[in-house]
């Protein structure tokens, strides 16, 4: 039984040479890597498009009203425009209405909740210096528990105006976002929390607090800059 | 069914329902049982794998079983590897185009159809030694066998885990999902079950054929 | 801890988030492996010596694979590297111990197959590792994996001295075992945040 399983017991009588043995490797290598590149410039398209619509859907999510967007990514406190296929170097999108109004700035955030990493979008409106929007887009927090954070209407309701003003320097925030126990909200930058998912919601405010940090004071300042963009 | 060369076995029912109930991948043999639990916690996602899988099963098969006389039996393992990965690849890419959602909930377990031991199992110990129709029908029997396993699991699992089945809500805003079917040990305490299940049918019919028998 | 520290890394691949016990990879070795103490400690540090030969070759074939631009082959070489370790460990064991090689038997070939080796692989390049990360996490996979490995088979010893109902006896009853012990390392989950 055990001498079966081992591969050298089983050789057969005439070996083939080893010439025989490279080719049928290549050949079939060969073949399975022409296939494969076949697949992939087939697919390539397509899902460079899902992966757009996926994020523009986000986007539009968290920046109500908005019909287009830009991508931009910045570089030593610049802002530069990217084009529409540059989706992963992108830093922030700015959405506009109709009417090429900017409606707001989607950004990413992320932190680490109770299971993982937790990634989300929301939507910054300079004019009115409050989150808007929110969107998770990556979790693997307990379902039932800290999925929470993606389906409880009590705690969404935080984001449709989270205030993020900045204090008078423009520098920093006012009021850094902090979360608070479920039914304690009592400012406007408070982020009221979920019973019973206590780390997923914490995580949600700290992945927020520090994006906001980083992100608020420098689009602020360049928010004309950002109105200008729209075509 | 169809007509068969006299050298070979006549292909009959056992061909393909030999995958099914008899040589169930999972339920059975045990194989496959990685992408059998991680993603069967939904049974949309479940039937996504198993189709994914029987799509990889049939066209390594109908290879392996083409090529059969022409590879060496040194090199046969890794070249049968290498064909799988090729409809592994194959099918990661056509999920990415299809669907994202179902991308993110596959994750990567498409790629880890690879090793999936129910496939290599296949290969080389029915692909390699039989005709091209034969290893298509017994492959499609084991791929259905599999995806019936993946989604009893998962449908169970999404039943008690969401309250719903595919999607479909079964038992009103009032019910108090049991979490823990749709978390790791739940996928163990579901197969765990349907082993038990298993095992009284065939002993209830073994049991008949001794009586009868006797 | 941050979440890309070593230690974290090494904490989470270890327990959290713990191969066999979370993720479900490797479940056939464990299964099969996993009835006797006296294979299940060999068969756990041949796993974790083929992680992390896999790892490292994974992670510069990784580079390789970005800097000309063709990471549709992934796949196919990983599963050759994987495959190429494993039987290197095969040739050692069979060199140094033949004792420990008839043990082990049929299941050193089958760590080709032992998806958690191709996935751990795998998800160390989806999340962008470096190489230190990469190796802390094919270490902390590898001791998780043998972790469990160990721990199922001091459990499942002493399930054959029980009196199980024979319906339920063999692979059905260590399900249950495996359930219980995962259900165990949920407490981990939330560790070191």
């Amino acid at each position: 039984m055990s001498e079966m399983s081992t591969p050298s017991a089983a050789t057969p009588p005439a070996m083939p040479s080893p010439l025989r043995l490279i080719t049928t490797l290549g050949l079939i290598a060969m073949l399975s890597g022409f296939t494969i590149v076949l697949i992939y410039q087939v697919t390539l398209e397509p899902i460079a498009r899902n992966h757009r619509e996926a994020l523009e859907r986000a986007v539009f999510e968290v920046l109500p009203g908005a019909v287009s967007r830009a991508n931009f990514t910045v570089i030593d406190q610049e802002l530069i425009r990217l084009s529409d296929e540059e989706l992963a170097a992108a830093d922030l999108f700015a959405g506009f209405d109709e009417d090429g109004n900017l409606i707001g700035v989607a950004l990413e955030a992320a932190s680490r909740g109770y299971a993982g990493e937790i990634r989300v979008l929301f939507g910054y409106a300079p004019d009115r210096e409050k989150i808007i929007g929110f969107t998770v887009l990556q979790s693997s927090e307990t379902p039932g528990l800290g999925d929470k954070i993606e389906t409880d209407p009590r705690f969404l309701a935080n984001f449709e105006a989270l205030d993020v003003r900045l204090d008078e320097t423009g520098e920093a925030l006012a009021n850094p976002i902090q979360p608070v126990p479920e039914g304690a909200k009592t400012q406007p930058w408070e982020i009221d929390g979920i019973t019973g998912a206590t780390v997923s919601a914490v995580a949600v405010a700290r992945a927020l607090r520090e994006s906001t940090e980083t992100w608020v004071p420098l689009i602020f300042a360049h928010q004309d800059e950002l109105a200008e963009e729209s075509e | 069914m169809s007509a068969t060369s006299s050298k070979d076995k006549p292909m009959t029912a056992t061909t393909f329902t030999e995958g099914l109930w008899k040589e169930n991948p999972v339920f059975v043999m045990l194989l496959g049982l990685c992408p059998a639990l991680a993603v069967s916690n939904t049974a949309v996602n479940a039937l996504a794998m198993g189709v994914a899988s029987t799509f990889v099963l049939l066209g390594s098969s109908l290879l392996i079983s083409l090529l059969r006389n022409l590879i060496p039996k040194q090199v046969r393992i890794a070249s049968y590897i290498i064909i799988i990965a090729t409809f592994v690849t194959a099918v990661d890419y056509i999920i990415h185009a299809l669907s994202l959602e179902l991308y993110n909930a596959l994750g990567a377990f498409i790629q880890l159809i690879v090793v999936n031991c129910a496939i290599l199992g296949r290969a080389e110990a029915y692909a390699s030694k039989h005709k091209v129709g034969h290893a298509l029908v017994n492959g499609f029997g084991m791929g259905l066998g599999f995806t019936l396993a993946l989604v009893l699991v998962g449908g169970v699992r999404e039943i008690l885990g969401f309250g719903t089945l595919f999607g479909v809500s079964l038992f009103g805003a009032q019910f108090q999902p049991w979490a823990v079917f749709i978390l790791p040990p739940g996928g163990f305490f579901v197969l765990s079950f349907w082993l038990v299940v298993f095992a009284a049918v065939r002993r209830n019919r073994e049991r008949k054929e001794a009586a009868h028998g006797a | 801890m941050a979440h890309d520290s070593l230690p974290f890394i090494f904490l989470d691949a270890f327990l959290i988030n713990n191969l066999v016990l979370a993720l479900f990879l490797g479940l056939c070795p464990f299964m099969g492996v996993s009835s006797k103490l006296k294979t299940a400690i060999p068969m756990g540090a041949a796993v974790m010596f083929v992680m992390l030969v896999a790892s490292t070759c994974a992670y510069g074939i990784n580079a390789l694979l970005v800097r000309f631009d063709i990471e549709y082959l992934r796949l196919i070489s990983y599963i050759a590297v994987i495959a190429s370790a494993v039987q290197l460990v095969e040739m050692t064991v069979k060199k140094f111990s033949p004792t420990l090689f008839r043990m082990l038997g049929i299941f050193l070939p089958l760590i080709t197959t032992n998806c958690a080796i191709l996935g751990m692989a795998l998800f160390q390049t989806f999340r962008d590792y470096s190489f230190s990360q990469s190796i802390t996490y094919s270490v902390g996979s590898g001791a998780g994996f043998s972790l469990a490995l160990i721990l199922m088979a001091g459990m499942r010893e002493k399930l054959d001295l029980a009196d199980v109902p024979g319906i339920s006896s063999g692979a059905a009853a260590a399900f249950m075992l495996a359930g219980l012990l995962s259900l165990a390392f949920m407490g981990f989950a939330g560790l070191g945040g």
